[in-house]
């Protein structure tokens, strides 16, 4: 397999590009985390709904086709990372984790109940796969880094990948992991930003404006691309594409465009619902949309 | 060479690099890496501040450097531990303990990953430097954070074994260390166990528990009042977290009064963590609190600031003559 530039694709001979099996299977598995997103939220009685569902696409990508991970085996040192920045998109992680056999499936069924392991924000001493805990927005790049550098000493061949929330980029401690992975030509980190365009208070340009965010991370030394976080045979070419580069003498950055509580209509356009919970009737709405779409 | 005679800050840091007192951060990490350890070490933009240039002159692709980012220093090093890796990231504790506060509580203690943390320059020891340079709070913002040790060695020497120990030692640790100009306690070298304070002596009068710089200072003033006819002891609570609960209590039977010093606010630092024990155990022995009381220091050199609170030989002897004067 010969390996593109970093920036072109030879058209007509894109070996990234997913075959339609794959993408059939990548999209149910974005419906899957959208569907038990709405299960686990309703045990908790409140939950992050519309942030897991900007980045359902994204998060079926990468967990079931890019990162190079063994089923059932969530130690294992030749793993790719994931740390998250936007923890609170963890009830969107954790039944992958179940699926890919990290830990039994029933610790879904108590979701945030006492002496769960699973809670609202990941926490790496209690919960198989996840990488790093999260909950303080703006540490997980920073993690990423870390965890990256560490090949130096380790011998270890992986890649980590690193998603944060756009309001994240308002946090400053991701600015001086931007220049360290610059400096440090992290070229086997890959950085996501979950463009979804709200936080608690409002619109992100709105509360304080990131924009432009291709311009800033570029000019902080990153190689930046851009995709429709929703488009999930571009967002897995992308990926792949980026994983695959042996080539890139910088950290990548992904703007992945997207819509914040993408699947359910009145979510999409009521940013209200970055904490909510649905009644029963609601959520059997809510199922009955996300599973009558495709993605 | 037709340049100034005086020194610029790049020749400081030669001036720097051969003090003695710093030479046992690097000198302990070398003896890690050379027995095996996966050790690295990183600071902030501080490497001739804390000595570990001659790390890096050695170990150049196990040295990081951070730049001015204290806060993603300590997130990296997290990163680091999470693979087996061990690495010791330092800077002033007055940025460390406070500045990278969560940090280290986040990402290191509640993560569980044991990254050592080098709080370097600690207490008033920055002098004109002033309040921002100053630490007089990082014991009792480190200490609040559940599975983390603190970890202030008195001298050189006990640092050195502190990061020998540290190997078998699976919790995160703050190490609480001075600016390496202190004076030397452990003429012969000396060892360290987490949890074990180093006892010098026993008094049946009073006991003076210390800790960093005031360890010197303490066995200063006991010989002084020792010479003139008193009966004191002192403790190198050189383990603060965890503290050695029994050499307080033994202290509290031996003595009648206890007398805590320390370059660290009053209030959440060793004195707090021995009167939380004796407490505890109800204890009825008098305890004195001796350190910085609730302010914030003046700016002076370093030497003339201990003399000023009574952190020195002299004035520790003066505020525990007139403690035991004190009717009770």
């Amino acid at each position: 397999m010969t390996l593109p530039s970093p920036l072109g694709l030879t058209p007509g001979a894109n070996s990234y590009a997913p075959d339609d099996a794959t993408i059939a299977r990548l999209r149910e598995r974005a419906q899957f985390i959208r569907l038990e997103t709405v299960r686990l939220i309703d045990i908790a009685k409140t939950g992050h709904y519309s942030s897991v569902f900007s980045a359902a696409e994204m998060f079926s990508a990468l967990y079931y086709d890019v990162m190079n991970l063994r089923r059932g085996e969530p130690g294992w040192d030749g793993r790719d990372r994931f740390t998250i920045g936007k923890g609170h998109a963890a009830v969107g992680l954790f039944p992958i984790y179940a699926d890919l056999e990290f830990f039994p499936k029933e610790w879904l069924d108590d979701y945030t109940r006492l002496g769960s392991p699973l809670g609202d924000h990941p926490d790496m001493r209690k919960v198989p796969g996840v990488d790093f805990s999260s909950g303080s927005i703006g540490h997980a790049l920073s993690n990423a880094i870390g965890i990256a550098l560490a090949q130096r000493w380790t011998g270890k061949d992986y890649k980590v990948f690193c998603m944060m929330g756009d309001g994240e980029m308002q946090e400053g401690q991701v600015w001086e992991a931007a220049l360290f992975a610059a400096q440090n030509r992290m070229k086997n980190l890959i950085a996501i930003v979950d463009r979804n365009g709200y936080q608690l208070d409002g619109k992100v340009d709105d509360v304080m404006n990131i924009e432009p965010l291709d311009e800033k991370w570029r000019a902080f030394g990153w190689e930046v691309h851009s995709v429709d976080g929703h488009d999930i045979a571009a967002v897995t070419e992308l990926m792949r594409r980026l994983r695959a580069d042996d080539t890139r003498e910088k950290p990548a950055l992904v703007i992945s465009k997207t819509v914040k509580g993408k699947g359910v209509s009145y979510m999409e356009t009521e940013p209200g619902w970055h904490l909510g919970w649905l009644d029963s009737s609601d959520a059997d709405d809510a199922i009955a949309e996300i599973k009558s779409k495709v993605i | 060479m037709n340049g100034p005679k005086s020194p610029n800050s790049w020749q400081y840091r030669g001036l720097n690099a051969v003090n003695p007192g710093l030479d046992h951060l690097s000198n302990g990490l070398l003896q890690l890496v050379e027995a095996g350890h996966n050790v690295v070490a990183g600071s902030a933009d501080l490497q001739y501040s804390n000595g570990l240039n001659r790390f890096a002159a050695v170990h150049p692709d196990r040295y990081i450097s951070f730049g001015i980012s204290e806060q993603n220093m300590v997130s990296v090093a997290a990163g680091i531990a999470t693979t087996g890796v061990t690495p010791f990231v330092a800077t002033f504790s007055s940025f460390l303990g406070l500045l990278a506060c969560e940090q280290i509580r986040m990402d290191i203690a509640y993560s569980a990953q044991p990254v050592r943390l080098i709080g370097h320059h600690t207490g008033i020891s920055l002098g004109f430097y002033g309040t921002s340079h100053h630490a007089t709070e990082d014991i009792g913002t480190m200490r609040s954070i559940a599975d983390l040790a603190i970890v202030s060695p008195s001298d050189g020497a006990q640092l050195e074994a502190a990061i020998r120990a540290s190997a078998d030692w699976d919790q995160p640790i703050y190490f609480r260390i001075g600016r390496g100009r202190d004076p030397i306690v452990y003429e012969g070298g000396t060892e360290f166990r987490f949890g074990k304070a180093h006892v010098h002596s026993q008094g049946e009068e009073l006991t003076l528990i210390a800790c960093g710089i005031t360890v010197h200072a303490a066995i200063e003033a006991a010989a002084a009042m020792n010479a003139a006819g008193r009966s004191v002891g002192v403790i190198d609570m050189a383990s603060i977290k965890p503290l050695d609960r029994d050499a307080v209590l033994a202290a509290a039977e031996q003595s009648r009064c206890i007398m805590t010093v320390e370059e660290h606010n009053v209030m959440g630092g060793l004195g707090s963590a021995v009167a939380e024990v004796l407490a505890d155990e109800g204890k009825g022995v008098r305890l004195k609190r001796h350190g910085i009381y609730d302010e914030y220091a003046l700016i002076a050199p370093p030497t003339h600031l201990y003399a000023h609170y009574k952190l020195d030989g002299a004035g520790i002897r003066e505020v525990a003559e007139a403690f035991l004067a004190r009717k009770s």
